[in-house]
């Protein structure tokens, strides 16, 4: 696992310089599959996986050659009909959680999923707080001379 | 000489920045109307000396000084003038300088219309702005001196990177600091004002106007920002969820919290303990903002710095502030007296709902663009041999923020709909009536035109159409008088004040861009290697290849593909994607072609390209400009609402206070 994680680094240092400075074309048109379902699958699955040389690009996004190394691989095992599933458990077990742009939910990111519903419903619950403590009074009804300067002052 | 009169007025300005920091605000603690009164003069002092600074820095850019190291690293003889000038802030101690100048400017801007403010409360702001000015300037001139010399002087200098060489990087930076650093007057206020203790709706009216001043230039800049991205980085998306971006958006979003939350304080003296929160976060944010982008410590296509020592010298700026604002905060908060009660269904119960849902936001955004880094350090301290990497990108960020703007923005009519205090929801809504009606219709009818295509998307439409409505209406409401003749209610519409019209114009902007978003959707995507005289169909049109022509530019070579673009055989122009070669460079860069058709756009960008055949990546992308368009109608309410008689003359002098002011 450790070595693997060194390569990774060391590939990410060698392709730092290529991918930083020549944005270009994505998807090439020779990798597109012919079945376009499976094209479409294979946009769906690299949309969501990272560049792992990149800064923050999916390899549907980047021109580097690992990410074009990665979509081959995801359409290679696409065609001889792998799941989705499939291809992203393929992909973890070889680069780590890191290739994942949507991380998956577990104890290290319980925090991260759970943060915006915790803060929301933290957030409701001091508001509902604050509210109750200070109910404003219920207004008494308007007597008849109140009124009366109402419709005065509303020049009906 | 200039260049070194430069950095000598940086100094200058470092020691009266010293001086702004510390004499004023004893001044408001002893009550010393003499020490007080030094606040002003040093405010424009400083910003005077940090002119002076900028203007000798730019001046060695135009000259093209190749004895100032900066100057080498980031410019060339050959360069165009405007980017010349632009290349200033084209790098990192340019754009801290850019940062520091901006920060002088709003310090002077408040001490020039500061004659009518408490005499406490202009110095102790000025104090902290200048506190604020101190630690930057001292960060500049200790670890990013612009004006460092280099000898022997080289002939020629190495260039500005080509990906920052366009119109769109000579606005987007100036627009986002302006916009940045603009909440630190709000900051500045807070913190003022919590030193002296004294909180109330006159502090909201005259921060209010410094507030919407910056969250129009954010929103300018975080949408230039977007638009360039757009079209410089050659794959046709207009937001990444890229930290760099996540750091404009998290000011913006605490920012446009605040501006809502400060109309209660102001209107009815409520929410104050929040207002100042919010005010001490959304500058917080920016702050924090700068860090991420300056350190380096996230790595993102924008990060052209990575200094370790830079980055401890912000996060100790960082730590100082936000520390001591907030632990100030926490000491003062208590004591802070609320004011006005009102019900859960009222215009304050509206604009809480707003804040804890733009609150919320901020915070996922925060979460996501820090996690990570978190995540790995606190792992490498459990387990150094194996931290936890993760990325979290768009996917995430997508699914956790939209669920949480979706309700805020079917919110928004009814917000501003409602009346204070209490409102009447049924009321509201029958109001509404028409705009929901029709942007349900929209919805419904566009749906059933594209049966099989995505669904989302005539949701968002109809979503847009209901908040530009109920924006009209609004309005319409408003102007209506029972019997009165159109006349009339386009004169009352006219004398509606300009912050409603501000209102509204704000909140159909963010109709229009949600349109403009839902509509990406149904964009045509095509991937296509063509010879010259072949052609491809793109939605409605058909794009053909004509020719690769190489070019030569002022200061560039580039291989342009020739595209005609054509709709039922009539030709609608010409495209020329290319990619470009910098003088001093040997990189390429992608230069995507665009041709705006109604709002929509053909986008055009190569990949591999030679005389005989072109590797193309072409879109149609329907209304795509709304998205901007929204962005810039928003921040034109802002504008509009700035002009309002309430924010020019600001808060009532003493002797009037006692003059009820005209409902509104």
């Amino acid at each position: 696992m450790r070595a693997r994680r060194l390569a990774a680094a060391v590939l990410a240092l060698a392709f730092a310089a290529l991918s930083q400075a020549a944005p270009a074309l994505a998807v090439q048109p020779d990798e597109i599959l012919k079945d376009p379902v499976l094209e479409a699958r294979a946009r769906a699955i690299s949309a969501e996986l990272r560049c792992l040389v990149c800064q923050n690009q999916s390899i549907d996004d980047s021109d580097a050659p690992l990410a074009r190394d990665l979509r081959l691989i995801v359409r290679e095992k696409l065609t001889k009909g792998a799941s989705d599933a499939e291809i992203r458990t393929f992909l973890v077990d070889r680069y780590g959680e890191f290739v994942l742009l949507r991380p998956p939910f577990n104890a290290g990111t319980a925090l991260l999923w759970l943060g915006p519903f915790a803060v929301l419903i933290g957030g409701a619950a001091v508001v509902w707080a604050n509210a109750r403590r200070r109910r404003p009074a219920a207004p008494s009804a308007l007597t008849d001379e109140e009124k009366r300067e109402l419709e005065e002052v509303a020049g009906r | 000489m200039i260049v070194e009169a430069g950095h000598y007025a940086l100094v200058l300005a470092f020691a009266l920045s010293l001086v702004l920091a510390v004499v004023p605000m004893w001044g408001a603690a002893a009550r010393d109307p003499a020490l007080m009164a030094v606040a002003r003069p040093a405010a424009f002092a400083m910003l005077v000396m940090v002119a002076l600074s900028y203007g000798a820095l730019t001046w060695a850019y135009v000259g093209s000084d190749f004895s100032v190291m900066n100057v080498v690293q980031n410019s060339h003889s050959m360069k165009p003038l405007a980017y010349k000038i632009s290349g200033v802030w084209a790098n990192h101690e340019g754009s801290m300088l850019l940062w520091v100048l901006i920060l002088a400017l709003f310090a002077g801007l408040v001490a020039a219309r500061g004659g009518r403010m408490p005499a406490r409360l202009l110095s102790n702001v000025l104090a902290v702005q200048g506190a604020v000015a101190a630690a930057f300037l001292l960060f500049i001139l200790t670890t990013s001196n612009p004006f460092a010399r280099v000898a022997p002087a080289p002939f020629e200098g190495d260039g500005l990177n080509p990906i920052l060489q366009d119109p769109g990087l000579a606005i987007h930076p100036p627009l986002l600091y302006l916009g940045y650093v603009g909440f630190s007057i709000a900051f500045s206020f807070a913190v003022g004002a919590l030193i002296e203790g004294r909180i109330d709706a006159v502090w909201a009216r005259f921060v209010r106007p410094w507030t919407l001043t910056a969250w129009c230039f954010l929103t300018l800049g975080i949408a230039m920002g977007s638009y360039w991205a757009y079209y410089e980085l050659g794959w046709g998306g207009w937001w990444f969820w890229d930290p760099v971006e996540n750091a404009s958006l998290m000011p913006w979003l605490a920012g446009t919290a605040l501006l809502h939350s400060t109309v209660v304080m102001e209107k009815r003296d409520a929410l104050k303990v929040w207002t100042m929160l919010l005010s001490i976060l959304a500058f917080s944010l920016s702050l924090i903002g700068t860090f991420l982008v300056r350190s380096g410590v996230l790595t993102s296509v924008h990060s052209f710095a990575s200094d370790p020592a830079r980055g401890v010298f912000i996060l100790a700026i960082l730590v100082v502030f936000i520390g001591g604002a907030l632990t100030l905060f926490a000491w003062r908060a208590p004591v802070l007296r609320q004011g006005g009660v009102f019900a859960p269904v009222s215009r304050e119960g509206a604009l809480v709902l707003n804040n804890l849902l733009l609150a919320t936001a901020c915070a996922t955004v925060f979460v996501g663009t820090l996690y990570p880094l978190a995540l790995e350090a606190v792992t490498g301290w459990w387990s150094p041999d194996n931290p936890s990497k993760i990325s979290v990108g768009a996917p995430f960020f997508n699914a956790t923020f939209l669920p949480l703007a979706f309700p805020l923005m079917l919110a928004i009519p009814f917000g501003q709909s409602l009346a204070w205090k209490r409102g009447d929801l049924l009321g509201v809504a029958q109001r509404l009536a028409f705009a929901i009606a029709v942007g349900v219709v929209v919805a419904i009818v566009i749906l059933a035109l594209t049966v099989g295509g995505p669904v989302l998307a005539p949701v968002g439409v109809g979503l847009g159409v209901y908040l530009i409505l109920g924006s009209a209406t609004e309005i319409a409401t408003r102007a209506w008088r029972r019997g009165a003749g159109l006349g009339v209610m386009l004169r009352r519409a006219a004398g509606l004040p300009r912050s409603a019209w501000g209102t509204a114009l704000s909140h159909a902007g963010v109709g229009v861009t949600v349109i403009g978003i839902a509509a990406t959707a149904w964009g045509v995507e095509s991937i296509v290697t063509l010879q010259p005289g072949q052609s491809t169909r793109l939605g409605d049109y058909t794009v053909t290849l004509e020719a690769v022509t190489p070019r030569n530019g002022p200061d560039y070579r580039e291989t342009v593909a020739r595209l005609r673009v054509t709709r039922d055989g009539q030709s609608l122009g010409v495209l020329e994607p290319g990619k470009r070669v910098m003088v001093g460079r040997s990189m390429p860069t992608s230069e995507a072609g665009l041709m705006t058709l109604g709002l929509g756009q053909v986008y055009a960008s190569v990949g591999e390209i030679e005389p005989n055949a072109a590797g193309l990546r072409l879109y149609w992308k329907p209304m795509v400009l709304l998205i901007w368009l929204g962005a810039v109608v928003m921040a034109l309410g802002g504008g509009l609402s700035l002009l309002d008689r309430r924010a020019r003359i600001g808060a009532p002098a003493p002797a009037r206070a006692a003059v009820p002011a005209p409902a509104e």
